[in-house]
């Protein structure tokens, strides 16, 4: 019993600091208002707006991820492993470039728009809340795609072999294999994917056509620089929190863990794949068209200015890596424990989604508030933006680790109590070779991530130390648009390069 | 020598305190953009560093919220880039202190009489187009509401821009009391509503939108940077909204005789001379030289409309709401 309590130490640590970074600062921000302000009607109508787009958005990822991930795991084709990976950049991009992608795409003068006016076709208009839908898919599909083809790949291939012994059609292999794995995967894909849709902030607003498409975060964005009124704002971040928690209570009725039991680890069988191969080749010809073309558009954009960026570009592309780096640690020391605790402790789940539904503004205005008196907020630049870059991490580690986690301990936990295997020891020779692909692919998010966000930076900031992306940011505020789009090209490379590098690692690591 | 800051960054390390030692400090919080390579920070740090004897830091960031986070515990002396929609706010915290400048020197295109913030720079909000792809621009801002509704601009959120909030204000200045039917003519052929200017004008730069909500001097950088002579501003009769940024000091400041130097600086010839191409805006005191002749070349509007801060504080609310009633239909 002793034991148990203290296997969950670090756990509990890691939900005590996201508690605190996410209530934490809102407490923070409420004391300071003197209590949480009455909400308007508009303030209203954005959580509406806000709720059904994320709904909306989170739903079509999934609908759009199953078919796609299905076609991923049971094709085999030259050049499979770089596709899965590539597929994997859109999460990985800073918005603005994401953004700029999907219009020089999607947009008014995009490729699409070319092409259905030489067709003599009507043009379509990307600006409105589909505009909002349609870049939320192409953000999240390839995270949801992920999700579901390591489900996929998680069940044992001696189940396939079983099923294809006994002649099962296609149908009873969707029922007895595919559903259960379903089922397990797709809620918290749905969920991961619902709150960070519930957040959008920058995406909403370029592509929503209108103030018609404000979301709780503009809510939150007005009422502390328009109006400063911190009250309304702290209520609207709660709103936020409430949301989530209710979305992760729904997800867990509906979340079932798949019983597989523990496979030999021999490589997949293909054969029961149905011989017509079209639809699978159509599935992945049209997701990869519809991913890669915008960053390969924003790419090219920003070639040919590489060579002529500033000095100053490469000093916070430096600053950059080593805080991607410092916070993909953080991410997994804090995601590890929370991951490998949550199957059988709730709070672990709900304390590693918090940061999720945490407004990046109330959270750096309660970081400042609460370190105000200490110290002075600038030397903490980089402090908090590590520590804010991490948390947001978190819970995209956790939606890759947990239905890993839960079938590791279902498979694993008997036979390492008969062995004694405890602690470190388990540690180090079950927990992580096991886990090493969702580890790395998690670690391959959070450096990307971090790369790519500004975080709460805005309060803290000492005029001094420049990111990637504030450089970027700050280009195009001055005019530099080219420059910027060089920055872009730069700053996406990187990312993926270190989501690259994380996700083969994990490969590498893993035994199987 | 990089990473060796960045850990001293990490630990929370007072990195800067040892080089501030010999030299007093003067504090000066400022907006974001402005302590880029880009921005005109570099440029002021630099030029009142050689005259003040003094170790100039600026802290960019949210200038405001941040103010009145800390209230009178802040350690800005002095504060650069506040603009006019704030100013009521900033005022009422008690914590500013007169500038001291005699304001009669000042070219404006309004009188400025305000003894607490400054002016630095100035500018004009426009509509900026593409002259080789915009053949017919509208000729007043009249004929921009009755153009056709495939004529596309970009405008940006008055709730989280700056210009955002003068193209409100310019529009009630010019339609008062119809400023919401104007805005129901306009929200056809707004493409979109960007957070911040940077989105606009990048949709417009990539063709996306015909004419884009910015500045009478936006086409001075395009000039004078790029070489490119295809971008203009649209100049209309009904007259353009003033903007300007403004500088201040504090009065809970420790070092209250650079504070003041630093206001004296902001109107000397050596600031006025560089603000033109630092900021791409027009200095607050023109003489002979201060304006390059490419910026001295650009078309100025014949009527400059502006709200003192306590009209636009009271109107402010009531403008947004006939933004969004006319867009929410």
């Amino acid at each position: 019993m002793a034991d148990r309590i203290r296997s969950l130490i670090p756990a509990a640590l890691a939900a005590a600091l996201l508690a605190a970074l996410v209530l934490g600062t809102l407490t923070a921000v409420t004391i300071r208002a003197g209590g949480l302000g009455g909400l308007s009607a508009r303030d209203l109508s954005a959580i509406w707006f806000t709720l059904w787009q994320a709904a909306l958005s989170a739903l079509l990822s999934c609908a759009c991820a199953v078919p796609l991930a299905r076609a991923l795991s049971r094709r085999r084709f030259p050049g499979r492993k770089l596709l899965i990976a590539l597929l994997g950049a859109p999460f990985i991009l800073p918005v603005i470039a994401a953004v700029m992608g999907l219009i020089a795409i999607f947009g008014r003068s995009g490729s699409v728009n070319d092409l259905l006016q030489w067709l003599g076709l009507p043009t379509l208009s990307i600006y409105g809340a589909h505009g909002v839908i349609l870049a939320h898919v192409f953000f999240n599909l390839p995270l949801a795609t992920r999700m579901v083809l390591h489900g996929w790949q998680a069940i044992p291939s001696e189940r396939m072999r079983l099923a294809a012994s006994l002649n099962f059609p296609a149908a009873s292999i969707r029922r007895h294999l595919e559903y259960p794995m379903l089922r397990s995967t797709l809620p918290g894909a749905f969920l991961a994917i619902f709150l960070v849709c519930l957040t959008s902030f920058a995406v909403a607003l370029t592509l929503g056509g209108g103030p018609r498409a404000t979301t709780v975060e503009l809510a939150i964005y007005q009422a502390f620089r328009f109006d400063f009124d911190l009250a309304r704002a702290a209520a609207l971040a709660l709103v936020q929190v409430a949301i989530c928690i209710a979305a992760l209570l729904v997800s867990r009725v509906i979340s079932v863990a798949p019983n597989f039991g523990a496979g030999l680890d021999r490589p997949s069988i293909l054969g029961l794949a149905p011989r017509t191969i079209w639809p699978d080749a159509l599935c992945i010809s049209a997701a990869s068209l519809f991913l890669l073309t915008p960053i390969a558009v924003v790419m090219m954009r920003g070639v040919s200015g590489l060579a002529g960026l500033p000095t100053t570009i490469w000093q916070a592309t430096t600053t950059s890596l080593w805080l991607a780096l410092a916070s993909t640690a953080l991410t997994l020391a804090i995601a590890l424990p929370l991951a490998l605790a949550a199957p059988r402790h709730r709070w672990a789940e709900a304390a590693g989604m918090l940061p999720l539904t945490a407004s990046a503004l109330v959270t750096g205005t309660g970081l400042f508030l609460i370190a105000r008196p200490y110290v002075n907020p600038t030397q903490l630049a980089l402090p908090v933006t590590l520590i804010s870059n991490a948390a947001l991490c978190v819970p995209f580690a956790l939606r890759i680790l947990i239905p890993q986690v839960r079938g590791l301990q279902m498979d694993y936990d008997r036979l390492a109590a008969s062995l004694d295997l405890h602690g470190i020891t388990r540690l180090r020779y079950v927990t992580v070779p096991r886990l090493a692909r969702p580890i790395g692919f998690s670690a391959g998010l959070a450096a990307a991530f971090s790369m790519g966000d500004l975080g709460v930076i805005t309060l803290f900031s000492d005029g001094q130390t420049q990111t990637l992306p504030l450089a970027l940011y700050q280009l195009m505020g001055a005019y530099r648009l080219d420059q910027a789009a060089s920055a872009a090209t730069l700053l996406i490379t990187l990312s993926f390069g270190l989501f690259m590098a994380f996700d083969r690692m994990g490969h590498y690591a893993d035994p199987r | 020598m990089k990473t060796s800051l960045m850990l001293a960054g990490l630990l929370a390390a007072t990195a800067t305190s040892a080089l501030a030692q010999d030299k007093p400090v003067l504090t000066v919080y400022a907006p974001d953009y402005f302590t880029s390579d880009w921005g005109p920070g570099p440029k002021i740090e630099a030029g009142f560093e050689d005259i003040c004897n003094c170790d100039l830091q600026f802290i960019a960031g949210d200038l405001l919220p941040r103010l009145l986070l800390e209230g009178d515990r802040t350690e800005a002396d002095a504060v650069i880039g506040l603009n006019t929609d704030v100013t009521a706010r900033a005022r009422a915290t008690g914590l500013f202190a007169p500038h001291g400048q005699d304001t009669s020197t000042l070219s404006l295109p309004i009188a400025w009489t305000d003894d607490t913030f400054l002016p630095f720079n100035w500018g004009e909000t426009a509509f900026v187009y593409d002259t080789t792809k915009l053949a017919n621009p509208p000729q007043s801002f009249q004929a921009l509401l009755d153009a056709p509704d495939d004529l596309k601009i970009a405008i940006q959120d008055p709730r989280s821009s700056i210009s955002g909030l003068a193209l409100l204000l310019w529009v009630k200045a010019i339609y008062g009391d119809e400023a919401q039917a104007a805005w129901e003519k306009l929200a056809p052929k707004v493409l979109t509503v960007t957070p911040g200017w940077s989105e606009s004008y990048g949709l417009f730069t990539d063709g996306e939108v015909d004419m884009v909500m910015s500045y009478t001097t936006s086409p001075a950088y395009h000039i004078i940077a790029e070489d490119d002579t295809t971008k203009a501003a649209a100049i209309f009769p009904e007259g353009h909204y003033f903007m300007t940024e403004l500088a201040a000091q504090l009065n809970t400041t420790d070092q209250p005789q650079l504070a003041q130097a630093f206001m004296d600086y902001i109107l000397s010839d050596a600031f006025q001379g560089m603000i033109a191409t630092a900021n791409w805006s027009y200095p607050a005191i023109i003489k002979p030289g201060f304006l390059p002749p490419q910026f001295a070349d650009l078309p100025r509007p014949a009527k400059t409309l502006f709200y003192s801060e306590q009209e636009a504080e009271e109107i402010r609310q009531e403008a947004l709401d006939e933004w969004l009633t006319a867009f929410g239909r």
